[in-house]
């Protein structure tokens, strides 16, 4: 479904990302691992179209996106949630997804229809889907710090994506929360069947979940492959897990 | 939580308060119908500006051009050519939406401040053509004794005209306020990168928004020549234009009806201080001090914080 092949970025002489590589099938639960500053984000937001890459391609059902701006590949059904919380802090927890519904349905440049009867539906059943329906009315900035992130999953979901590109998902959560935003993006790729792309830097979390894993370091890609492939991996164990 | 748009709540004051505006003019001196008309003037151009400051999040720094293009093609359909005076009025917030169509096209390309500098430029350009192009639009002289039709050329029509097109023009822009495209601009507002990643092309819905909202100012700027029978240059001056921008921030610019109140403030102001001394912005400066420390939500932000919170509580009551 998703081929990266070499990708490269560099910020002015730092090679944040130098060939990497990359493939997610339709339906697989994918994890990108690697230390801190091994070019996670930077190959996310590569892929989301947030950067563009210097070299290399990204290939989304059979078609470049690379040179895509990022709402053009949004509308190809790649959505995406970022590692710190970046929601629309003044909305309310319910317009944050509505927005994003509408935006789905092309409705957004609609002058003269109240907001308040479109996409009700579609948005209640994200928020009860993610957790978050008793929080609909609250100010979406005044949130919790693990209640902003469910809500950043729910505003990806909003666009009723094909491929969910996660952005450490868990990043400063407690480990209840953690083991809860887990299970509920396991429940999401089993129940909605959904594809879906995530990093993340805590092993355990990985190896539980993913089934397919790609190992980063120092921007490149080591491997990918089922855990147990990674797991049993000198290269792997030699600059990532036993570097540790 | 209520589905409708016009909640009932509010419609007792709004009544209330349209009623005792219709009526003023036969109690009040005409001095006051005209200072409350320029009132409806300016309301009118802080609310369209605010639709892209306050709800747009763009730094449309040079609004006082669009509001004066505005006034301009009317004075100048109605003292240069033989045209019916409706055709001016109805083409006046065209020709203003296509200039803002124009600047906008090259100011969305840039974010932030180097947005507002790029419109201060371009508009000061137009500003400089009203100023110095004297056989056509008579310099910095202006054009003045603007032919009008009787109904309205009185102070009292010029009022009720002025009421007339500022209640239809915000009932309009409410309407667009609480459309998808309001909800997904206040979104871009928040936070442009994210809704670019959920697939909203930002800089077409912040074209759409400065179109609409020059449209309106050029409404305002056809009001102001009702009012004052009257243009000049001074209206398209980038210094004007902060005035307005004052005018949201005074009010409350994350509110609907803040620019409203923001505008009534500023030319009482300028009106009754006027009166004492010159230097009546000094006290203008004091009040926008004590605004950021004290009032950061602007004055009509203040009250719905109070109000609004009140109300969040009483929900919070009905869960329990």
């Amino acid at each position: 479904m998703l081929r990266v092949k070499g990708i490269h970025k560099s910020f002015e002489d730092f090679k944040a990302v130098s060939g990497a590589n990359l493939t997610v099938e339709a339906g697989q639960l994918v994890a990108v691992i690697g230390p801190n500053g091994a070019g996670k984000t930077t190959l996310f937001n590569l892929i989301t179209g947030q950067l563009k890459a210097d070299r290399g391609k990204i290939i989304f059902k059979d078609e470049d996106i690379s040179k895509l701006p990022p709402y053009e590949i949004c509308r190809k059904g790649i959505a995406r949630s970022f590692q710190i919380a970046n929601i629309f802090p003044r909305l309310t927890v319910f317009r944050n997804v509505q927005v994003s519904v509408l935006s789905q349905q092309r409705k957004s440049v609609r002058l003269f229809r109240p907001a308040e009867t479109l996409a009700v539906e579609e948005t209640n059943t994200i928020l009860e889907d993610v957790g978050l329906s008793d929080k609909a009315d609250a100010t979406a900035g005044s949130l919790a710090h693990g209640d902003q992130s469910t809500l950043e999953i729910a505003i990806a979901l909003g666009n009723k994506p094909e491929l969910v590109v996660l952005d450490e998902p868990t990043a400063g959560m407690s480990p209840e929360e953690t083991a809860a935003t887990m299970e509920l993006i396991r429940r999401l790729a089993g129940s909605q069947g959904l594809t879906i792309l995530f990093c993340e830097h805590d092993m355990e979390v990985v190896f539980n979940v993913a089934e397919s894993i790609m190992v980063m370091h120092q921007g490149i890609t080591i491997i990918q492959g089922g855990p147990d492939e990674v797991r049993n991996s000198a290269r792997v164990q030699e600059c990532y897990l036993g570097g540790a | 939580m209520s589905k409708g748009i016009f909640s009932l709540k509010s419609f007792g004051p709004i009544a209330a308060l349209l009623i005792a505006l219709v009526i003023l003019p036969s109690i009040i001196p005409r001095f006051y119908i005209y200072i409350l008309a320029v009132i409806f003037v300016t309301a009118l151009l802080a609310m369209s500006l605010n639709m892209v400051v306050g709800h747009g999040g763009l730094f449309q720094f040079h609004h006082g051009a669009f509001y004066g293009v505005g006034a301009y093609t009317v004075a100048l359909m109605l003292t240069k050519t033989s045209l019916p005076v409706w055709v001016g009025f109805v083409a006046a917030p065209f020709v203003a939406a296509f200039v803002g169509l124009l600047i906008g096209l090259f100011c969305v390309r840039l974010t932030r401040l180097y947005f507002g500098m790029l419109q201060i430029s371009l508009g000061s350009l137009i500003w400089a053509i009203a100023f110095r192009w004297y056989s056509f639009t008579g310099g910095d002289d202006g054009i003045h004794g603007i032919p009008l039709p009787s109904l309205i050329s009185s102070t009292t029509g010029a009022y009720y005209f002025g009421l007339i097109l500022l209640i239809i023009s915000l009932i309009v822009m409410f309407l667009i306020f609480k459309s998808p495209f309001g909800a997904t601009l206040q979104a871009i507002r928040d936070n442009p990168e994210r809704c670019e990643a959920i697939g909203i092309n930002v800089r077409r819905h912040q074209l759409i928004a400065i179109v609409i909202a020059t449209f309106f100012a050029g409404i305002a700027g056809v009001l102001f020549v009702v009012v004052e029978g009257s243009v000049f240059p001074d209206l398209l001056f980038w210094v004007f234009s902060l005035e307005i921008f004052v005018m949201c921030l005074l009010g409350g610019w994350f509110t609907f009806a803040g620019p409203i109140l923001g505008a009534a403030i500023m030319i009482s102001l300028r009106t009754f201080a006027g009166i004492y001394t010159e230097y009546w912005t000094m006290i203008l400066g004091i009040m926008l001090i004590l605004l950021i420390f004290f009032l950061p939500e602007g004055v009509w932000g203040y009250l719905v914080e109070k109000f609004g919170f009140q109300r969040k509580k009483s929900l919070e009551k009905e869960r329990q």
